[in-house]
């Protein structure tokens, strides 16, 4: 078994978090220069918080929700509607108006996103209480189909005063900076890592291991559930308010099933169970969705047009993916493992035990 | 008077037109070792689910240390389907659940081993340790109470020193061989600082090296920790060496009681269970 | 509102509840047996629609639903194989993601194939025909979907209680693997069980476009869920039930339309699905299922 010393351990961390925050930081001195790349990275940053609030849910307590779209839009409404500038109000609502009781309230950024993540819990506990009490199995159901009512409340000319039903928020103040929203995510995620490794953490575990085991040691199956159902609503709802703040304007089309879908394809990817992997797949899925954006852009090769090759064919393949996943390579990247140095190590060296294994056949040009 | 620990009175437990525990009623004292045997099927795991409120039984009271904890009587549908007795004798429903039931100071193991099995040793046995837990959800994340916790792990610690499994504690508890497994579910049974220990088949595959050891072992648990134990278990060796009373179920029909030389030499035991099983081997 | 007025509606929620009906039937046999909420299923649903617009280019209806039936069949048997059958032993929540992906999977194929724009669903012109009895007046199909669905179930109920296949079916949902011990072949009641539900589907999708007139990717995504939920309604595993559980459903959503909260005709079937396991966790003809320890 290979292992590192402690102190190299720590080290080689601190480099690793160093070089983060360097990166970032000279990202965000040339803005106009990276715009591009800072957009992807937030955005993965973004999804990284409710992949691991998925994960949390779904890999370490084992209940399945899809309500993750509809969280976010609770998140997401709550933040725009108390942070767009009451001057902006007018321009926004310009069809309807907006609701007397709002027309003047404004938050603070911070407070809006945890009002935002309150919001979500608030509803996720009305909605997922009742069902965790009974059978978990129509969780995911139950959240699916509410996550849908959600977005047509949102577009219901009903409540059109309030979320300006379909016509959406606009001018929602934008981030200070990449660090805030890389700041505020690996806070979120922190909190969870703590959550997940304190006794309630373990709880957690033992019930997704096996309900009637866990209760038999004492711990109350359906105070924990909603506990952790409860904890990864709140933080789905804090990302659908960065999502808003990154998004700038948002609609009730936003949040269609599709995304609660490319976020249960991150934690898939990254491994049901493994946080870094949530982490590692978020920024990997988002990266991957760009790079493989020329998929839908018709292909001609020396006057002959690929065919295939057109709009909707990216996500024919993305689906592909979490199929092939779920099919295959169950385990995801990571497996329920999480990110060690040891890890690496071990990686690297039966990549060369490998290359050394072939080195004969290949005339040593391996050894360099 | 003896202590009673735990009192079945008139428990019935009838799955649709099944009845799978009939009329059973038994005590197990303070301090006692009391086997429940009987041939497989004669609803011996099934009595202690409903002890341990995993069922609710059909009818009959459960109590512990004197406090009821499960009680019910024939409702809805069953009203009818009824087919056991002491109907109208019991007239209250109290349905704690099993978690209550732990807490309160009852432990149990099962019969097909339900370890935690894709966590180590040690985090099956600090589970267990979770619920006396003082601290609520938000000091435990932020870690404030990192003494308690390190209470948790120390006695933990102790505990798998005391079963002999120290060395294995960051293994994978599913990879353990068998008999470790048995031992381990013990120790998280015991983390849970029970009063009553219910075992159900703990030497359930395991060769006779083991079940000597077995038996030591069980002996060791209750002076240690002053604990009663109530036990299902087919090794007759086993069952009529460490018992100090034994109960036998057939068809589920308490047929037999009484120490193990008197329900050796029981005619109806000797024709529903031992005779059958001496054929058998 | 007058006596044939609210008639008027209630045809019309016998006919949509008779769809939700047959579709339900699939997700309840699938859970039955699997333990499985086949998120596929409405989506199956939807591509049954596409293969009528297609089939109707070139067939006269009578040669294009018998087509559609198979082409939905084959589908439905082709996507067990593929996906489900490979997750036999795998943990449940693996063959729940599976089922997930081969839906986002038909989506987005369907949105490729034939763009996200809603296509018109070509009339059957017998099935459109407006007929009237006494105030009421509608097309056939209004009248012909009960009809046709208690015929339907009616004879699957028969088939499932008196026939080989069926007693095999029963066994399994009972208890999978004792079956298997049995002798039964698994694999062979499941892919009749998905052929069957395939089927339903095929039939609801050709009575429910028919009232719709137009299909686009997604237009199976709602109905399904809500199907489920009929068949929670109903008691999972219970086909009867998921029979009524989808009359219930049609009903109440046509009569919330009718008084005017469309909006919330959507809303009120997960409403629902919450009232029910709060108050009857195992629907209205469900049984009650102890799990072994």
């Amino acid at each position: 078994m290979m292992s590192m010393k402690p102190r190299t351990k720590h080290i080689l961390s601190i480099a690793l978090a160093a070089a983060v925050i360097a990166m970032l930081l000279y990202l965000d001195s040339n803005k106009a220069q990276y715009s591009y790349s800072i957009a992807i990275l937030e955005r993965s940053a973004i999804y990284a918080v409710v992949a691991v609030s998925m994960n949390l849910l779904t890999g370490f307590t084992g209940l399945f929700s899809l309500g993750q779209a509809g969280f976010m839009a609770i998140g997401a409404y709550t933040v725009g509607i108390l942070t767009i500038p009451v001057e902006a109000r007018p321009n926004v609502y310009y069809i309807n108006g907006i609701a007397e009781p709002l027309a003047n309230v404004n938050l603070p950024f911070w407070a809006a996103l945890i009002l935002g993540g309150l919001m979500a819990a608030l509803v996720g506990g009305l909605i997922g209480i009742p069902v965790l009490r009974l059978k978990s199995d129509y969780l995911a159901i139950a959240t699916l189909g509410f996550s849908e009512i959600i977005r047509a409340l949102i577009a219901a000319p009903q409540l059109d005063r309030i979320t300006n039903g379909s016509y959406g928020l606009k001018s929602i103040p934008a981030f200070s900076s990449i660090l805030q929203v890389f700041g505020i995510a690996a806070l979120c995620i922190l909190i969870m890592i703590l959550v997940i490794n304190s006794s309630y953490g373990r709880a957690f575990k033992a019930i997704r291991e096996d309900e009637t085991a866990a209760e038999a040691m004492g711990i109350n199956l359906f105070k924990h559930k909603s506990m952790s159902f409860v904890i990864s609503c709140f933080f789905t709802g804090i990302s659908g308010g960065l999502l808003a703040v990154f998004m700038r304007s948002i609609d009730s089309k936003t949040f269609q099933v599709n995304l609660t879908y490319d976020i249960l394809l991150i934690v898939v990817l990254g491994g049901l169970g493994s946080i870094t992997g949530s982490v590692l797949a978020s920024f990997l899925m988002t990266a991957g969705r760009e790079w493989l954006r020329f998929f839908d852009v018709p292909l001609v090769i020396g006057g002959f047009s690929v065919p295939l090759f057109r709009n909707g064919f990216r996500m024919v393949i993305f689906s592909l993916i979490l199929m092939a996943v779920v099919l295959y390579y169950r385990k995801g990247l990571m497996g329920n493992k999480e990110f060690s140095w040891d890890g690496i190590l071990r990686f690297f060296y039966r990549i060369a035990g490998r290359l050394r294994r072939k080195t004969p056949g290949n005339g040593g040009e391996a050894n360099a | 008077m003896p202590d009673n620990v735990l009192h079945l009175a008139d428990v019935t437990m009838q799955f649709g037109g099944v009845v799978a525990v009939n009329n059973l009623s038994l005590e197990v004292n303070r301090g006692e070792i009391v086997a429940l045997i009987g041939p497989n099927g004669a609803g011996k795991t099934t009595a202690f689910n409903v002890a341990t409120g995993v069922y609710a039984p059909t009818n009959g009271r459960v109590s512990f240390n004197g406090e009821t904890i499960v009680s019910n009587f024939p409702q809805g549908k069953m009203k009818k389907m009824y087919a056991g007795e002491n109907r109208g004798k019991y007239t209250d429903v109290v349905r704690k659940t099993p978690d209550v039931i732990t807490k309160l100071g009852i432990a149990r193991t099962f019969q097909n081993i339900r370890l935690f099995k894709n966590l180590t040793v040690f985090e099956n046995v600090l589970i267990a340790k979770h619920m006396n837990m003082k601290a609520g959800l938000f000091l435990s994340t932020c870690m404030i109470n990192y003494k308690e916790e390190r209470e948790m792990r120390r006695q933990s610690t102790e505990l798998l020193e005391i079963v002999g499994l120290a060395e294995l504690r960051s293994e994978i508890s599913g990879s353990l061989p068998y008999g470790q497994q048995r031992r381990l579910e013990i120790a998280r049974a015991l983390a849970t600082e029970p009063s009553l220990l219910l075992l159900d088949e703990p030497a359930a595959g395991m060769n006779p090296q083991e079940t000597n050891d077995l038996t030591s072992f069980i002996y060791q648990l209750r002076d240690d920790f002053h604990l009663t134990i109530f036990m299902i278990e087919h090794h007759m060796n086993l069952v009529m060496e460490i018992s100090d009373r034994i109960y036998v179920l057939d068809f589920g029909k308490l047929i037999a009681a009484g120490t193990p030389s008197e329900v050796q030499n029981n005619q109806r035991v000797i024709d529903a269970y031992l005779g059958v099983a001496e054929d058998g081997e | 509102m007058t006596l044939s007025v609210f008639l008027q509606h209630c045809l019309t929620g016998i006919s949509l509840g008779g769809a939700y009906a047959l579709i339900a039937i699939g997700y309840t046999m699938v859970y039955g047996i699997l333990r499985l909420i086949n998120f596929a299923h409405g989506d199956i649903f939807m591509m049954a629609g596409y293969f009528m617009i297609f089939a109707m280019v070139s067939f006269p209806w009578y040669v294009a639903i018998p087509l559609v039936l198979i082409a939905t069949v084959l589908l439905g048997v082709f996507i067990e194989r593929a996906a489900y059958k490979p997750l036999r032993n795998a943990p449940r929540m693996s063959i729940m993601i599976s089922a997930i992906g081969v839906s986002y999977l038909l989506q987005n194929l369907a949105t490729y194939l034939f763009t996200a724009l809603p296509r018109g669903y070509p009339t059957i012109p017998i099935l459109k025909k407006i007929f009237q009895i006494g105030p009421l007046s509608a097309s056939l199909v209004t009248f012909i979907t009960p009809v046709l669905t208690l015929a339907l179930v009616y004879l699957l109920v028969f088939l499932i209680n008196h026939s080989k296949v069926g007693m095999a079916m029963r066994a399994v949902s009972r208890d999978f693997e004792t079956a298997q011990l049995m002798g039964i072949k698994i694999n062979r009641v499941i892919t009749i069980t998905f052929a069957i539900g395939s089927l339903l589907a095929a039939v609801g999708s050709i009575l429910y476009f028919t009232d719709r007139m137009a299909v686009f990717p997604f237009s199976g995504a709602l109905p399904g869920l809500k199907c489920f939920v009929a068949a929670v309604l109903g008691g999972i595993g219970s086909i009867p039930g998921a029979m009524v559980g989808g009359f219930i459903l049609g009903l109440g959503e046509t009569a919330l339309v009718a008084l005017g909260y469309s909006t919330f005709s959507d809303a009120f079937t997960f409403v629902l699905l919450i009232l029910m396991l709060l108050i009857r966790p195992t629907g209205l003809f469900g049984e009650k299922v102890t799990d072994k320890v």
